[in-house]
């Protein structure tokens, strides 16, 4: 039987470490919803998603009442909509109606968010991804609940050059289309090189062709845990830094794996992963950033980050495998600046720039996250920086990605505020040197070859 | 079996154990271990129970226990005993 030190333990993690489960999210495949006719089509996504997540949300919240447990969000991702819509839509304006229905559709089951309208182009577009892509801006300016992101490049197929350079071009006009609400449009928006087919997490989710009719994943949390016991080992030496993430890990993503199949015995849904991301919330406490600090550099950015971002992502994941039969998704340190509030301060304090990010990005999960740049950033360097990150996910085997906000009207030294977990962010400084003429060259970045790895 | 955590957290003062366990008693839920510990002056009491013998739901017995909490000036809570299992056992 459990003693009361572990009991008093676990109820500190909930209540003073901000422990918590991030996210379950219900992978639905809409395959089966594609008709010729674009109503005929938004009528069975409708009807599909609300017969299996239905009872998504009272189901979420009857299990964190049972553990004592917080489930900060409960969501769903689709089959990627390019596919779903491909025999019914015509037009950039089709597409965005297919938006529509899911933002409803969200609504009415009372989630946040909604991932899954996206393209999955890296090797080459059909006419249906160009007009899904097309089409972003005004589906993100038209709803609030729905995510959307486009997987540019893969280690295997390499990088989709035309999809880089639209995605610039995209990310733009969806800033210009919600200038009203600080461009938030692309805080709803991520271009990914080796996307997942199982990632829970927005605004990258979207349910694979590779999972079945329907699978619960889960992400877990708790970054305030990591850092509180952290705190408790002073200046010990590697071994027993490296042992008490681990561990620590571990506790989590064990509080996951039971939410899990949990969750998935009462929605009657098959178990898919646990994602085992250390995912920071703007909650003072709930930081990435804060461990980084506790492991010893003195802000984020510091020399040093890069080796403590990549011994904690990798201890997080040693902890987390055993406590979970299956791990999937991201699975890695979230490095968002305006979803942690260290992260913030970093910046602030000029510890931080786009190019350690981008450094950083290289040995945790998953890439430039929710930065807010200034708003005369041309559609050129964003692609630019879309290229660097997917290249670095296309070489190193690893998932990465960009969700970058060039905010309208808004230059270096000012914040724009996006509220909720979506945070606030400091704006920060782009290269002022151009990459115009590498990204209008037409085509492909061919695979990287997988010998002679140095 | 049904096990149930109940944690009592608060100032120490006469007739936490009697009010708690007279609840308890009065609804049918056997006391299985009962253990308690001063934490930072705080007065922390474990129960483990078992709630199958009770005719009210979990979130019944919950929310009534986290009212006894209140007239007590503490704070009780009830969760499902797999989530310590789970943590803290391999």
């Amino acid at each position: 039987m459990v003693n009361i030190l572990e009991v008093l333990e676990t109820n500190r993690m909930i209540q003073d470490d901000n422990l918590d489960v991030r996210t379950i999210t219900m992978g639905i495949s809409l395959l089966d919803c594609a008709s010729a006719d674009v109503g005929e089509t938004c009528d069975r996504i409708r009807a599909k998603v609300m017969r299996l997540a239905g009872r998504l949300v009272s189901v979420g919240e009857e299990i964190a009442r049972d553990f004592g447990i917080p489930i900060v969000n409960k969501r769903v991702s689709v089959t990627p909509i390019s596919l779903v819509g491909s025999s019914c839509c015509r037009t950039e304006g089709d597409f965005a109606r297919i938006a529509k229905t899911l933002d409803e559709t969200a609504a009415e089951l009372g989630i946040n968010f909604l991932g899954g309208y996206s393209a999955i182009v890296s090797k080459g577009m059909t006419e249906a991804d160009r007009l899904l892509i097309g089409s972003i801006p005004e589906a993100l300016a038209a709803t609030e609940r729905v995510c959307s992101s486009v997987n540019v490049g893969s280690t295997k197929t390499g990088l989709d050059m035309d999809a880089v350079r639209l995605m610039g071009g995209i990310i733009k006009e969806t800033a210009r289309r919600t200038a009203d609400r600080g461009s938030i449009g692309c805080a709803k928006l991520v271009v990914l090189c080796n996307a997942p087919d199982d990632n829970p997490f927005m605004a990258g989710a979207f349910h694979g062709v590779s999972e079945g009719d329907a699978v619960v994943n889960v992400g877990v949390s708790g970054p305030g845990v990591v850092k509180h016991a952290l705190s408790q080992i002073g200046a010990a030496d590697f071994e027993t830094l490296c042992e008490t993430i681990k561990k620590t890990a571990f506790k989590i993503t064990r509080v996951g794996q039971l939410v899990a199949q949990e969750a998935s015995r009462r929605l009657g849904v098959p178990f898919g992963i646990i994602d085992l991301s250390l995912a920071p919330t703007p909650a003072i406490g709930d930081s990435v950033a804060d461990i980084l600090k506790e492991i010893g550099v003195d802000e984020p950015g510091a020399p040093g980050t890069t080796a403590a971002l990549a011994l904690l992502n990798d201890q997080v994941k040693k902890g987390g495998v055993m406590a979970s039969s299956y791990v999937g998704g991201l699975s890695g340190a979230f490095i968002p600046v305006s979803e942690d509030q260290g992260m913030i301060a970093a910046v602030e304090a000029g510890a931080l720039s786009i190019e350690k990010l981008e450094a950083m990005t290289c040995v945790c999960s998953v890439g430039l996250d929710m930065i807010a740049v200034p708003g005369d950033t041309t559609a050129e360097t964003i692609s630019g920086i879309i290229a660097d990150e997917a290249a670095i996910g296309m070489v190193n085997q690893k998932t990465t990605a960009v969700r970058i906000i060039p905010v309208e009207g808004k230059s270096v030294g000012d914040s724009v505020e996006f509220g909720g977990l979506l945070g606030h962010a400091p704006v920060m400084a782009v290269s002022r040197f151009g990459s115009a003429r590498l990204v209008s060259r037409k085509g492909r970045i061919p695979a990287p070859i997988h010998s002679f790895r140095n | 079996m049904d096990k149930v955590v109940v944690t009592v957290v608060g100032k120490d003062r006469l007739g936490i154990l009697a009010k708690t366990c007279t609840y308890l008693a009065d609804n049918g839920i056997n006391i299985l271990d009962i253990s308690q510990t001063i934490v930072r002056d705080y007065f922390n009491m474990m129960m483990i129970v078992d709630v199958s013998g009770s005719a009210k739901s979990f979130d019944e017995i919950g929310s009534d226990l986290a009212r006894v909490g209140v007239e007590l000036g503490l704070r009780i809570r009830c969760q499902k005993e797999e989530i310590f299992e789970r943590m803290h056992r391999v």
